[in-house]
């Protein structure tokens, strides 16, 4: 990004190929999202034909070598398309995001090569993955998980449950964290590559939820569900590393999933305000409302440059922990503002259903609470900034 | 003299608004939040005990009740659910145009079945192109003899599909604008009444929400509220009135958020303790708790000055504005404390924050109270 002559290039400024990029996928989102944004929401259901297009558009395998069938782009480009089909269904977008930055950023990072060859062409083609580390009495304080893994002779044998994965209904491949040796505490606590039709393993209820309906969140039952050894992701007793590590990546993604979100919800109020007469004139010639739409906007260019930075210093190599954390705090809060003020200068027509804000400011609460709620971000960048 | 207590006629009120809350209308709130059914049920046994006619005076049969006892009643509803209330609270608002402006014959006629027997009623002012800019309506009245042929639509109308009687607000003189709006008792299956479709929206799913046309719909001259050209000031003078309730809706479900995420944090252990035990979170129900207070303070006083008959359009609007303001944040600071649970329909915390939004919105949106507020405290500026 540093140009000799210049400086820096500012934040906001795209390559020619991230430009190119940006543009294809946001023309995917208003073509083939748009349509179906309604329905999915209503039904709560992730169209089978729309999945299949994201994976033939490469929006499933950003970060993929080639070597393995993917685009082999950057982290930046993930955040780009994460930020483009929100704008339109930040349903959508999360179906995106953990394929992208929590399944194969972490089988990336820690799979070997045997691993790699094996669910990587499948993972840029047709397979959804899902990342299950939640269990009901283990959200914030994710190490206390009670998933338990026992060796045996050639397998793990798992037992136990996991709580709202995300899009577990339709994956095929999930990354499940269990321990192996409660007595070491966090230090037991072990990734594993788990295929649908692995023995004793199964998917259970689909929770009924306030928002992102596009996307499933279901409960995972691991009864004696047997697990080779070679499934075993990175180091046995490392996986708390590896769940720290993904989530400090995924967490710009779901920055990004809010910037999207927010966006979309800011376009619906501009084009609305700027239609809608009251009192004899456009509602945006009110001055309460156009400092409205200003913080609105404003608000969206700061979630837009934190994030963006954040995504940026990944991709540069540099550390990042402390401006994840931020990305994911502020674009959480703004997108929860921005959609709930859209909302509002809708008046009455953004409380119905016949309108998108709606389901904005539905979709926008999760962002403030999974892969770590607002708090957690708080704890970490408070434990980074107070010096000990 | 200031005195914050509350009688012993008022605490038996609250007591009974608050066991009818809680067993009658919260075991039933899912249910009816899917939004498929009316909670025609609730509605009946909410008459059987005095809750739907509480404001119609006593000589008509009503409850009789000051607005004070009012809005000690309507935290109790909205606590329970404030969809439901909605639906009580909307019929009330179509009473109040009679009860200030009815002859004493239309009271009698109008008031005194919904004494009798359970039923709703809807007051129907905004239109499409008519939200905040109530006086801009299109649906026009045009008296034939003795009766008036009320033509136009109306949307958003809360009972619209399920009422027994209508406030209709028209313009008989188009050419005077909002001196020309008159209003209009509609009995319900009117010919030319038609129902149009039912809204899908984010809350308050119990209650009914429709848009009606008006089809060559006869009314006869006698079923004019007042005098031709008083409905702007019967819409705004009803209005005043029933802020207040609106904003002790806000209390209600704030209070019930605040109730939920204390229950909540205090069970649910992570890292070792119980999550109430985080400075952060005991904060942050210390802020909750302390709005929620402030936001009664507001609804009681704006109740109690217009009892007294005091000037309360200012308070009024404060109330509404401030009380719905925290049922906002409370209900948005609860679901975060309850995490990924609160995300889930299993608990009623998701309800509560789509609920809470609608109340920013009707009987005027908080800019409009803002817009109230400020005009009253700025004053003339020469
Ligand atoms: C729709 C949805 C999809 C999800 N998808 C996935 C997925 O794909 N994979 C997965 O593994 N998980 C997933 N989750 C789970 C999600 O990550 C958790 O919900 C989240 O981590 C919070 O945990 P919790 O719900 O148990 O809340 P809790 O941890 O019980 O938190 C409750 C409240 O207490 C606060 N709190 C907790 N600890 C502290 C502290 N130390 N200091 C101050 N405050 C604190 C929290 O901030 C919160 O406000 C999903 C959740 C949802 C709702
Ligand atoms: C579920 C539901 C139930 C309802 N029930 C009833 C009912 O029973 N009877 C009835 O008559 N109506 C009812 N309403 C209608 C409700 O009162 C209106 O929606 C409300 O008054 C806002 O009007 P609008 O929707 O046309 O919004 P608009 O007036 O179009 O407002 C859009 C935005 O512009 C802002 N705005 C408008 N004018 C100004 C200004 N001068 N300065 C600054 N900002 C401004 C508003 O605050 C808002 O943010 C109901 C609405 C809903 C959603």
């Amino acid at each position: 990004m540093c140009d000799e002559n210049t400086g820096p290039l500012p934040l906001t400024v795209l390559t020619e190929e991230e430009e190119m990029f940006y543009g294809m996928a946001n023309e995917f989102a208003e073509t083939e999202i748009k349509p179906l944004v309604e329905e999915m929401d209503k039904t709560s259901h992730t169209d089978e034909a729309l999945l299949k297009k994201l994976f033939e558009n490469g929006f499933m395998a950003l970060d993929i070598p080639e070597a393995y069938g993917g685009a082999e782009g950057s982290f930046f480009m993930s955040i780009l398309a994460i930020e483009a089909v929100s704008k339109v269904d930040a349903g959508v977008g999360v179906i995106v995001d953990v394929q992208n930055t929590l399944v194969n950023n972490a089988l990336l990072r820690w799979g070997n090569e045997d691993q790699k060859k094996k669910y990587f062409p499948k993972l840029a083609v047709d397979l959804l993955g899902a990342y299950a580390l939640s269990e009901a009495g283990a959200g914030s304080d994710a190490f206390a998980l009670r998933c338990k893994a026992e060796e045996k002779s050639d397998h793990y044998l798992l037992n136990g449950q996991k709580l709202w994965i995300t899009n577990a209904n339709e994956a095929g491949l999930f990354i499940i964290f269990a321990n192996v040796d409660f007595s070491l505490g966090y230090k037991g606590i072990t990734a594993f590559l788990v295929e649908r039709d692995f023995e004793g393993f199964s998917v259970g209820k689909k929770e009924e939820k306030l928002g992102i309906r596009a996307s499933s969140t279901c409960e995972l039952v691991l009864e004696n569900c047997i697990v080779p050894k070679e499934n075993v992701l990175g180091e046995v007793g490392k996986g708390y590393k590896l769940a720290i590590e993904t989530l400090n990546e995924g967490r710009i993604g779901i920055g990004a999933q809010m910037l999207g979100l927010a966006e979309g919800a800011l376009a619906n109020a501009l084009s609305y305000t700027g239609e809608r007469q009251q009192f004899g004139k456009q509602i945006n010639e009110f001055q309460g409302v156009q400092f409205q739409l200003a913080r609105m906007a404003t608000d969206v260019e700061i979630a837009r440059l934190i994030v963006y930075n954040a995504a940026r210093l990944k991709d540069a190599g540099k550390i990042f922990i402390k401006e994840g954390a931020m990305a994911k705090l502020v674009a959480g809060e703004v997108a929860e503002r921005v959609s709930s003020q859209a909302v509002d200068l809708f008046g009455g027509y953004g409380f119905t259903k016949d309108y998108p804000v709606e389901k904005q400011y539905r979709d926008a609460k999760i962002g403030q609470i999974y892969e770590g709620t607002s708090n957690i971000q708080l704890q970490t960048i408070a434990k980074m900034v107070i010096p000990r | 003299m200031i005195d914050f207590s509350l009688n012993e006629e008022q605490k038996a009120l609250q007591q009974m608004a608050h066991e009818f809350a809680e067993k009658e209308m919260r075991p039933r709130a899912a249910e009816y939040d899917k939004g498929e059914a009316h909670p025609d049920d609730v509605i009946k046994k909410a008459f059987e005990v005095g809750l739907i006619s509480c404001d119609i005076p006593e000589e008509y049969g009503g409850g009789g009740l000051s607005h004070l006892d009012t809005v000690i009643i309507s935290e109790e509803l909205a606590w329970g659910c404030v969809g439901m209330y909605t639906s009580i609270m909307a019929s009330s608002l179509a009473f109040t145009p009679i009860i200030l402006f009815g002859t004493e014959e239309q009271k009698k006629k109008y008031l005194i079945p919904f004494t009798e027997k359970p039923g709703l009623s809807s007051f129907c002012l905004t239109e499409r192109e008519a939200g905040s800019d109530a006086g801009a309506i299109k649906t026009k009245a045009e008296k034939k003899g003795s009766e008036y042929v009320i033509n136009g639509s109306k949307c958003f109308i809360t009972n619209g599909g399920v009422a027994d009687l209508y406030i209709v607000f028209a313009n008989t003189r188009q050419e005077k604008g909002i001196r020309g709006i008159s209003a209009f008792i509609v009995p319900g299956g009117t010919p030319g009444l038609v129902i149009g479709k039912k809204e899908d929206k984010m809350g308050h799913r119990a209650s009914n929400t429709a848009e009606l046309f008006f089809e060559d719909m006869k009314v006869p001259a006698e079923n004019l509220l007042g005098s031709e050209g008083m409905g702007f000031k019967i819409a705004m003078r009803t209005l005043d009135q029933t802020r207040a309730p609106v904003g002790a809706g806000g209390v209600g479900v704030a209070r019930a958020a605040l109730e939920h995420a204390i229950e909540f944090t205090k069970t649910r252990v992570q890292f070792g303790k119980p999550i109430a035990l985080f400075q952060n979170t005991s904060f942050k129900l210390a802020q909750m708790a302390m709005e929620v207070n402030a936001a009664r303070h507001l609804v009681w006083h704006a109740a109690w000055l217009m009892d007294r008959g005091e000037k309360c359009g200012k308070e009024s609007a404060m109330a509404k504005c401030f009380g719905s303001d925290v049922a906002m944040r409370t209900t948005v600071e609860a679901l975060q404390l309850l995490g990924g649970y609160g995300y889930m329909k299993d608990y009623p915390m998701e309800k509560l924050m789509r609920d809470a939004k609608l109340l920013q919105i009707y009987e005027g949106t908080n800019e409009i109270q803002r817009l109230v507020i400020a005009r009253e405290v700025i004053g003339p500026i020469k």
